[in-house]
């Protein structure tokens, strides 16, 4: 399997990689933004995708960077999901999204493929789109008219689709750090680690005088972009945590998911069914790493 | 044919210059372009590992990679590891320990393991499985592969020490 023949840009600066990328979208050439490549180059190599371009973002350096706004934990875009997963901050101060990266392929994919990457690549079964609707991220997006920010809910459209224009080169993504006393959990179930999701959960839960005060239930890898379930955190508002409440709003959860993904490798039901278990298990472990 | 691009980079301590089509991926411009045929070539889509070799200090895919994309690249390829004095130890582990059959995987699991133990000679065995969770074998079941990588590092700990 090889990649059908392309020209290749690779810019030297963030102003020079949208100049590029207007000049094709004038011109009606079909261009690709390379990142890290973890998921372009086997579609290159299946000929799912055949740009005529692709412009490597790898010499911009100003897009490599973890930072500590306080609140606040800025990702530059090119930034290699190793270096997220080796970040002390991330791991410490929001370890949702360490344990979202952690799930992500095997070490040598983290390696090379990048945080953005996964953002605007935007497949189903990925974490980080999760993690991001899960925790109110916001992504900022520089293009020909200058920056803006997208939140997740509005950022993710639907399969391999997401806001970004053909012109526009996502930057960065922000997260919150995690409220103290908040319970996380990040899992899904796979046949093999590292293999594609079947289904997984980016659960918060906060607890207030022994009862849950609020929680966040989103689960991906079954319909074409990772949804939140409001049916399952109604069904835990205001209640003792236990594991029939969690049971009950794993089903509750997964009775309101429309369509589930249906492939090879698992039917609609058994996603379905696989969401009400992930999303049980992922309320127990948020429990355990609750306090209040 | 699209415009040709010079890529120019590091192969175990030697340097190379070649000018490729940018579709090349970095695994054929080892092979084919620097006759370096020690990377396997197994699936080509990143599942399997085989073509894994070391980039910048880490293990990468090289199937998964162009090869512009390593212009300036410092790589490490499993004909990297043996020197004047014999095997690497991450090799002879392997030989000792059965840690391989047919052989086609073997490349990708050396570089994933060889990564590992450079960074630390004492993993934990989930820590093994986290490292060369990403390398497919379809002879020998990984348990021999597990003691081979165990025995490296026992080896390598035993290297640190003399």
């Amino acid at each position: 399997m090889k990649p059908a023949p392309f020209d290749y840009y690779a810019p030297e600066s963030l102003a020079d990689a949208i100049a590029l990328l207007a000049k094709f979208d004038d011109e009606g050439v079909e261009a690709k933004i390379l990142a890290g490549g973890q998921s372009l180059m086997p579609m290159l190599s299946l000929r799912v995708a055949r740009p005529e371009v692709l412009v490597d973002l790898r010499k911009l350096a100003e897009l490599h960077y973890i930072r500590d706004e306080g609140d606040t934990i800025a990702i530059g875009s090119m930034t290699s999901k190793r270096a997220a997963e080796e970040s002390a901050l991330i791991r410490e101060r929001q370890p949702l999204f360490h344990d979202a990266t952690m799930n992500i392929g095997h070490l040598p994919i983290r390696a090379h493929g990048t945080v953005g990457g996964s953002f605007a690549h935007a497949d189903p079964a990925a974490e980080y789109p999760a993690a991001a609707i899960a925790l109110d991220m916001q992504m900022k997006a520089v293009g020909p008219d200058g920056a803006r920010v997208i939140g997740a809910r509005d950022f993710f459209v639907t399969y391999l689709t997401t806001d970004l224009a053909a012109t526009e080169v996502l930057t960065e993504v922000r997260m919150p750090v995690l409220a103290p006393g908040t319970g996380w959990s990040f899992r899904e179930i796979s046949r093999r680690k590292g293999d594609f999701a079947l289904a997984g959960a980016a659960v918060l839960l906060s607890l207030a005088g022994g009862r849950i005060s609020d929680s966040r239930v989103v689960v991906f890898a079954v319909n074409a972009t990772a949804v939140r379930l409001p049916a399952a955190e109604q069904v835990l508002r205001g209640q003792a945590p236990g594991e029939a409440l969690f049971r009950e709003a794993g089903l509750a959860g997964a009775a309101e998911i429309e369509e589930p993904i249906a492939d090879v490798h698992a039917s609609a039901d058994f996603r379905r069914h696989l969401v009400s278990v992930v999303v049980a298990r992922g309320l127990a472990e948020a429990q355990s790493r609750a306090r209040g | 044919m699209a415009q040709l691009h010079r890529v120019r980079l590091t192969v175990n301590g030697r340097e190379y210059e070649r000018e490729v089509e940018p579709r090349m991926t970095l695994v054929d411009f080892l092979r084919h372009e620097l006759g370096l045929t020690g990377t396997h070539v197994g699936c080509e889509h990143g599942v399997c590992g085989a073509c894994t070799i070391i980039k910048n200090g880490q293990a990468v895919r090289a199937c998964l990679m162009l090869a512009v994309q390593a212009d300036g690249a410092e790589l490490r390829t499993v004909e990297g590891l043996a020197g004047a004095d014999g095997l690497h130890p991450v090799q002879q582990a392997f030989i000792e320990k059965h840690g391989l059959q047919c052989g086609f995987c073997t490349p990708g699991f050396l570089m994933s393991t060889v990564e590992l133990l450079e960074g630390t000679t004492s993993p934990g065995e989930e820590q093994i499985r986290e490292a060369i969770g990403g390398n497919i074998c379809r002879c020998t079941g990984y348990q021999s592969i597990l003691e081979s990588v165990e025995l490296a590092a026992q080896k390598m700990r035993a290297g640190q020490g003399s």
